[in-house]
């Protein structure tokens, strides 16, 4: 059997090395169109992530979303090696910008990003130069100013990554903004519903709790739509503001009239840190009316899915027979954070070019 | 032939000489210019070669060790889940393994391309110490993926020996790595790319050289 199929001589060495040199140039001029890669190109058709920033689940395709939940699907295999570790940011920085407190964001992210073999630098308000009244704009660039690649910032004022993924070279996580988006959690949600109920179109979600001063339950219904599933939100009138229609959801005042029909149930939870004035007499009536209890769990389709982004308020929202049950996901919500959380540092790193 | 003779030719000459084999057709995305594509192994050549290089296995196999078969996404994959079956088939006294490696998040191109196309999980759901690994590939050209690949199996454990087997090698390597299986050789010109495809994932089986203009 003949081992020459094809006779194209192979370049001389100093033939390949003037190649080289010519794709090296091209790349330093950089058109707008991409730049050659030696790598294959990928398949036709194939979907590819082009962008810088997450911001938030309103300016995403479903396409995007769909390819953010598959590459966390993946990382989800690289969670379950005993070596859980993979070289795909080696050598970046990530910047995690927390004008606001959080715990379990924070650690996840920190987590995810050790994961993809990245270092991280941590930036609190707390005893900061924000305690010196620098701007917000100035400490990220401050920050970016260190070689860091990717910023994780939160913050208490809607816009805030948006704005500085305008005015910063480097790739934007939104980890929570005022009342505006929370895009990890949303896809975090949404990844948990898929892998536990094996789709999301079709299916209704209720959205219960504090909705005018919920990000979650924003990114939330955001992606749900986009991916075909029906939502209802769920609760007194002072907290679900009747504009929210304009998002393609429905409003419920009853708990107890939805609880039949819906396939899960996402319970927020009470901010009591928001609350500028009492938007319900009493915290009795509130888990009275819109509590999750074992009664109402009973009320609900069997395989229905209860889902909370946490810190549980115990016996608030929601109670510890339903929280430690087995409709509830809350634990594979946190683990799933972690996968969707190296997804989005992977993602934005490679659209960042 | 020129760019503009073959944009003349129209897309039912262009099908119908794609489907006699051998031919030129183009393809490629939108926007860019499409690349001449020209046919280097039929679909029997093919064939023979995988015929060559399995029985290059056979006659190597260890004794009294795990086996396993792992491909590289996407054509190792099918490869290696072909000769998975055939050594189930002929050797039913030896256990062995399938699996999966997607070196999406271990390219040493990452910091350098542009855009994120989808990374699969990688599958290796058995134990890796001490076995003996045979790693399956379509094409080999520089070396960088079987390099990638070497990585994640250290990552899954220690296995005894790993094998290397490629369908194509194609010549142009970068790295210092050989393969210890071979299906066929041929002789590419750098600046194109060797295609394989394969029934399962293409819907037709050929060797084809992409030659971009």
């Amino acid at each position: 059997m003949a081992k020459k199929a094809s006779t194209s001589s192979r370049k001389s060495e100093t033939a390949t090395r003037a190649g080289a040199a010519r794709r090296k140039t091209a790349r330093a001029t950089k058109a707008d169109k991409p730049a050659p890669s030696a790598a294959p190109a990928a398949d036709a058709g194939e979907f590819v992530w082009r962008r810088k920033d997450l911001i938030g689940l309103d300016e995403l395709s479903a396409d995007e979303i769909v390819h953010i939940l598959d590459t966390a699907e993946s990382f989800k295999e690289v969670s379950t090696r005993s070596i859980k570790k993979v070289p795909a940011l080696r050598g970046k920085v990530v910047g995690l910008l927390f004008f606001e407190d959080s715990t379990r964001t924070r650690m996840s992210f920190e987590l995810a990003a050790s994961r993809l073999s990245a270092d991280t630098v941590l930036f609190t308000a707390k005893g900061s130069s924000v305690a010196k009244g620098e701007t917000t704009l100035d400490t990220a660039r401050n920050i970016a100013a260190m070689g860091v690649d990717i910023l994780v910032v939160r913050h208490s004022q809607s816009g805030a990554a948006h704005m500085l993924a305008g005015k910063l070279p480097v790739s934007i996580i939104n980890a929570g903004d005022g009342a505006h988006e929370h895009p990890t959690q949303a896809l975090l949600d949404i990844f948990t519903i898929r892998q536990r109920l094996a789709r999301v179109a079709g299916l209704k979600v209720a959205i219960v709790g504090d909705i005018a001063h919920s990000r979650v339950a924003r990114s939330n219904i955001l992606g749900l739509k986009k991916l075909g599933a029906d939502v209802v939100v769920v609760g007194p009138p002072t907290l679900v503001p009747g504009a929210i229609t304009a998002m393609g959801c429905e409003i419920s005042h009853s708990l107890d009239d939805v609880l039949g029909e819906v396939d899960v149930i996402n319970m927020l939870r009470i901010q009591f840190e928001r609350f500028q004035a009492s938007q319900f007499p009493s915290l009795r009536e509130y888990s009275g009316l819109f509590g999750l209890t074992g009664e109402r769990l009973k009320r609900c389709k069997p395989d229905v899915l209860v889902m909370h982004p946490g810190p549980i308020n115990r016996g608030v929202e929601i109670t510890s027979e339903v929280a430690d049950g087995p409709n509830s996901c809350i634990l594979q919500q946190v683990t799933n954070g972690l996968a969707i959380r190296m997804a989005a540092l992977y993602l934005v790193s490679q659209g960042n070019k | 032939m020129g760019r503009a003779e073959l944009k003349a030719l129209g897309l039912a000459i262009v099908a119908e000489k794609a489907l006699a084999g051998g031919g030129l057709h183009l393809t490629g995305r939108a926007g860019t210019i499409p690349p001449v594509m020209k046919q280097l192994l039929t679909s029997d050549q093919v064939q023979a070669a995988l015929d060559e290089l399995y029985e290059a296995v056979c006659r190597q196999l260890p004794v009294n060790m795990p086996i396993a078969v792992i491909g590289i996404r996407t054509r190792g994959e099918t490869l290696a889940q072909r000769i998975v079956e055939r050594l189930r088939a002929d050797r039913p006294d030896l256990a062995v393994d399938f699996g999966v490696i997607d070196i999406g998040f271990y390219r040493d191109d990452l910091s350098r391309r542009r855009g994120a196309p989808l990374v699969r999980a990688t599958e290796i759901d058995f134990d890796l110490d001490d076995a003996w690994v045979l790693l399956v590939d379509d094409v080999m050209q520089t070396g960088r993926s079987v390099r990638a690949a070497l990585q994640v199996l250290h990552d899954f454990g220690r296995p005894k020996i790993i094998r290397l087997a490629v369908l194509i090698d194609r010549g142009g390597r970068e790295l210092p790595i050989a393969a210890d299986f071979v299906g066929q050789h041929v002789d590419v010109p750098d600046e194109s790319r060797a295609q394989l495809k394969l029934t399962e994932t293409d819907g037709q089986e050929g060797v084809y050289i992409l030659k971009k203009e």
